[in-house]
């Protein structure tokens, strides 16, 4: 067939078929590739395994010269000192639950308000202003927070409470509010967004007002995203670290005091990791722990988050 | 390219006699073919014969299947997960089921149009091209031939011959058809499958196409689904009628249209259902 | 029977309507704050930073007087980093993705891959700095080089990557994809020819968000022991080196004022480089929006 068919003075089929002797080539190159790409999709398997097999393996030589018991229940982290040293976790985890608390205080109702704003009041030219902006704030690296709240929110602070430290808990903590609260606001407009327009306006037509259709109707049935937003923002508040190595200091302090300075756990693996604690000392797999002991905290809260949003998806 | 005298090849002989003669060979024959998705039992029991350089439509409501058939034709329904058939369908005499036979291979013989027109997001001249690089052919001169035969057997080239490297998607949807007609020839296809090619056209658009189908019946076989009764009454040669999955009736196109043999064709073509 | 008083429902309308008044300005207000923090934060580096940053400072060396420090090293390994994290995560990120959304079963093991990138999205950066000291900098004595910061930050970023691409991969229309395969493309044919160059424009706009999230991470580097002063450049990848969050983390915690100043201009170099590259990933996602 083929040459009638047009003025060609050759046939494509034939060519076609003469370039089939690359076909066994073609044929193992078809199965070589979802093979290679398989590989790559491994990497990212294998990086949560490094993270888990590194922390535990680590861990577990820190456990060799400290006991679990010590490291769990101890109130003290004297972790420099040769004669009396001391590994409790638990005040580094009192460093980080003030920030992360003083934090939420912060982003939980700013970022609700901006969502609802966002989603329910603003126009969509507003909307679409906005919210690039607020992902910019998103995406401002961590260091540059930590410089502002060193240099400008902390001085603020102390014109207001005399007594505050130069590191202190609430200056970095409001910071990182600050920060997350883009987070809350971005997940929690998409949730409250897809909230169908027919509940409204149901509401609506009964004579409802905007911010009792937003509080009422809206907000219940966007809670299990919101919910998930929140948590997540507070799982990076968690693990959050440049900030407050900046700006909340290097003194473990179990207390709810939130003037003084403090240490969180990712603070004191920067500070360590700046020093020069030699390989294979307690400190050094001290660092493994205490990174383990965050680990578990933000993959705890970020299961939380994924458990909710699955668990109560509203089906519209 | 050089102006050079066409010389018909042995095969191109006897295909030629072949089409003069009143028994046309036969290109697909399907035998015994069922078609499930998961447990829907979308295909029952179909026997049809498609023959050489005719027009066969399918028509049928919407859900009978005859786009489930078309694409059972060259096996894209295999795209679709948790399908599974039984029975043969044979092109040229070859099962396209039997694990030997490549579906690249059968899909290099069977071009296909899509309902919607498909351009690639590239310039005209690479969706034309598409075919055959992917298949090996890249001497420009040959290249720029054929996408000079391909644009004119879809009746297109005079449209676009002044802006080959622009991008498809700045033709109209009756042209991006057109477009499409012109990628699948590209290949030289001996089939082509056409799944309802023009219900996203204007009717002038339709109008084009349909005129189009009747030119390329010379030099292909032609197998059009459309859900447009006027359609396959004024273009094809041989209807079948699909309804539920099965084939109720299939025989030429003026019998068809004037003295159904079954009473739901009857009923179908006058309008009573579907 | 009336069930209703009209009057009264008419007159809580008014504190009603009032109270909805009231909470969308609070709403207003609590949306502007946002956007005020932006405005003071960049206010505050640029006013402190401005007097600092000259071309001097680009061309300089680090230095302990603050008026001869420069952020040269820190730049170029700043450039350097990216060097290594744009090719690793863009293979990385663009396999996965391709695997994930044409070649995967949808089996249990694809779901977990999956629930596995996201649970990645959300480990600490400081982790994966214990990771990279471990692997790295230590197992695979890589030390302190532009090589094992890369491979560090490119796990790091790696989901934002493979996310970004899985959306641009689906979002090609399934039409383009059954031209394809009925022009008897084999699939790996039709993903290089068609799926990927229709989805480049979503992939190129998460890999600069990844790479630019990669540029801006300090805590990972601490970790790894990266130098917080250099004076030096690097020659190869084998390099020590140290880079721009780093430099600025270092005279943030210098006492003397000054370095506050050059601190800040530090900063603006590093934001000047983020607003370029997101202004190209914005000016990609624009200009190839809605081909299809």
């Amino acid at each position: 067939m083929a040459l009638q068919k047009s003025s060609n003075t050759f046939s494509i089929q034939e060519m076609i078929r003469e370039k089939k002797n690359k076909k066994a080539k073609k044929l193992q190159i078809e199965k070589i590739v979802p093979f290679l790409l398989l590989l790559t999709a491994i990497v990212s398997v294998l990086t949560t395994i490094g993270i888990v097999f590194t922390l535990i393996a680590e861990t577990f030589t820190f456990f060799t010269k400290v006991s679990i018991t010590e490291f769990l229940t101890a109130q003290k982290w004297y972790p420099f000192s040769e004669t009396n040293g001391a590994f409790g976790i638990l005040p580094l985890i009192s460093g980080t639950l003030k920030v992360s608390i003083i934090a939420a205080i912060v982003a939980i109702p700013i970022g609700l308000a901006s969502a609802i704003f966002l989603s329910e009041y603003a126009t969509d030219r507003t909307r679409r202003t906005i919210k690039p902006i607020l992902e910019v704030l998103a995406g401002i690296p961590t260091i540059v927070y930590g410089f502002f709240a060193l240099t400008f929110v902390t001085p603020i602070l102390r014109e207001v409470i005399p007594s505050l430290e130069i590191f202190n808990a609430l200056s970095p903590g409001i910071v990182i509010g600050i920060m997350i609260t883009p987070m809350i606001a971005s997940l929690s407009e998409d949730a409250m967004s897809s909230v169908p327009n027919s509940m409204r306006e149901g509401a609506l037509a009964l004579g409802a007002t905007k911010f009792e259709v937003a509080i009422k109707v809206v907000l219940p049935a966007a809670i299990s995203g919101i919910i998930a937003s929140i948590v997540l923002a507070i799982s990076r508040a968690i693990g959050e670290t440049m900030i407050v190595a900046v700006a909340g200091g290097s003194t473990p302090n179990l207390n709810w005091d939130v003037t003084g300075s403090i240490q969180t756990m990712t603070a004191y693996i920067v500070q360590v990791s700046q020093g020069d604690a030699g390989y294979g000392t307690t400190i050094y797999y001290s660092i493994y722990a205490v990174g383990f002991t965050l680990f578990l905290f933000t993959l705890i809260m970020n299961l939380l988050a994924q458990f909710i949003s699955r668990r109560f998806r509203e089906e519209y | 390219m050089n102006a050079t005298i066409v010389k018909p090849t042995i095969e191109a002989v006897m295909n030629h006699n072949n089409s003069k003669q009143s028994a046309k060979a036969i290109v697909y024959k399907t035998s015994g073919l069922n078609l499930w998705y998961g447990e829907n039992h979308a295909l029952k029991e179909i026997n049809l014969d498609i023959h050489e350089n005719e027009v066969t439509a399918i028509i049928g409501p919407s859900g009978c299947g005859k786009s489930t058939y078309i694409k059972t034709l060259n096996r894209m329904i295999e795209l679709v997960p948790s399908v599974k058939t039984s029975g043969t369908i044979e092109y040229r005499g070859r099962n396209i089921f039997n694990k030997s036979y490549s579906v690249e291979e059968l899909r290099t013989r069977v071009g296909m149009v899509f309902q919607k027109p498909n351009p690639f997001p590239k310039s005209i001249y690479e969706n034309v091209t598409y075919g055959p690089k992917i298949h090996g052919i890249k001497d420009k001169r040959i290249l720029d031939q054929i996408v000079e035969e391909s644009l004119k057997g879809a009746a297109i080239w005079d449209e676009v011959k002044d802006r080959l490297n622009e991008n498809a998607f700045g033709l109209s949807g009756g042209q991006q058809q057109r477009l499409c007609i012109a990628r699948c020839l590209a290949v030289e296809p001996d089939v082509i499958l056409m799944d309802e090619p023009t219900s996203a056209l204007d009717p002038i658009s339709t109008l084009k196409v349909e005129e189009l189908v009747q030119e390329l019946k010379k030099d292909f076989s032609i197998i059009i689904v459309t859900h447009n009764m006027q359609q396959a009454a004024r273009i094809s040669d041989k209807t079948a009628f699909f309804l539920n999955g099965e084939v109720i009736e299939f025989t030429n196109t003026d019998k068809i249209f004037s003295t159904p043999l079954d009473k739901r064709t009857e009923d179908y073509i006058t309008g009573r259902f579907g | 029977m009336k069930l209703i008083d009209h009057a009264k429902v008419l007159k809580q309308m008014k504190s009603r309507k009032a109270s909805n008044i009231f909470f969308k300005l609070l709403f207003m207000a609590a949306t502007t704050f946002g956007l005020l923090v932006l405005g003071i934060l960049l206010y505050r580096v640029i006013t402190q930073g401005i007097g600092y940053l000259d071309f001097q400072f680009l061309q300089n060396l680090p230095s302990r007087k603050p008026e001869q420090a420069g952020v040269k090293t820190a730049l170029i390994g700043t450039i350097w980093l990216m060097g290594v994290v744009a090719p690793v995560t863009l293979l990385l990120g663009v396999g996965t993705a391709i695997y994930l959304e044409e070649y995967a079963r949808k089996n249990r093991f694809t779901r977990f891959i999956q629930v596995n990138i996201s649970n990645l999205a959300g480990v600490p950066s400081i982790v994966f700095g214990l990771l990279g000291l471990t692997v790295f900098v230590r197992a695979l004595a890589l030390g302190t080089s532009i090589l094992a910061a890369g491979f560090t930050m490119s796990l790091l970023v790696l989901p934002i990557i493979i996310v970004a691409s899985q959306e641009a991969i689906k979002a090609v229309p399934k039409e383009l994809r059954e031209a394809s395969f009925g022009m008897g493309a084999t699939k790996w044919q039709t993903i290089l020819n068609v799926v990927l160059p229709a989805a480049i424009p979503g992939i190129l706009t998460g890999g600069i968000l990844a790479l630019s999230r990669a540029i801006g991470e300090t805590a990972p580097l601490v970790v790894l022991g990266l130098p917080l002063f250099l004076a030096f450049l690097p020659k190869s990848v084998f390099d020590m080196f140290t880079v721009l969050p780093m430099q600025i983390y270092n005279w943030t915690g210098r006492p003397q004022e000054e370095f506050q100043g050059v601190a800040a201009a530090g900063i603006i170099v590093l934001l000047t480089m983020l607003i370029i590259m997101n202004s190209i990933a914005v000016y990609i996602r624009n200009k190839f929006q809605k081909r299809y």
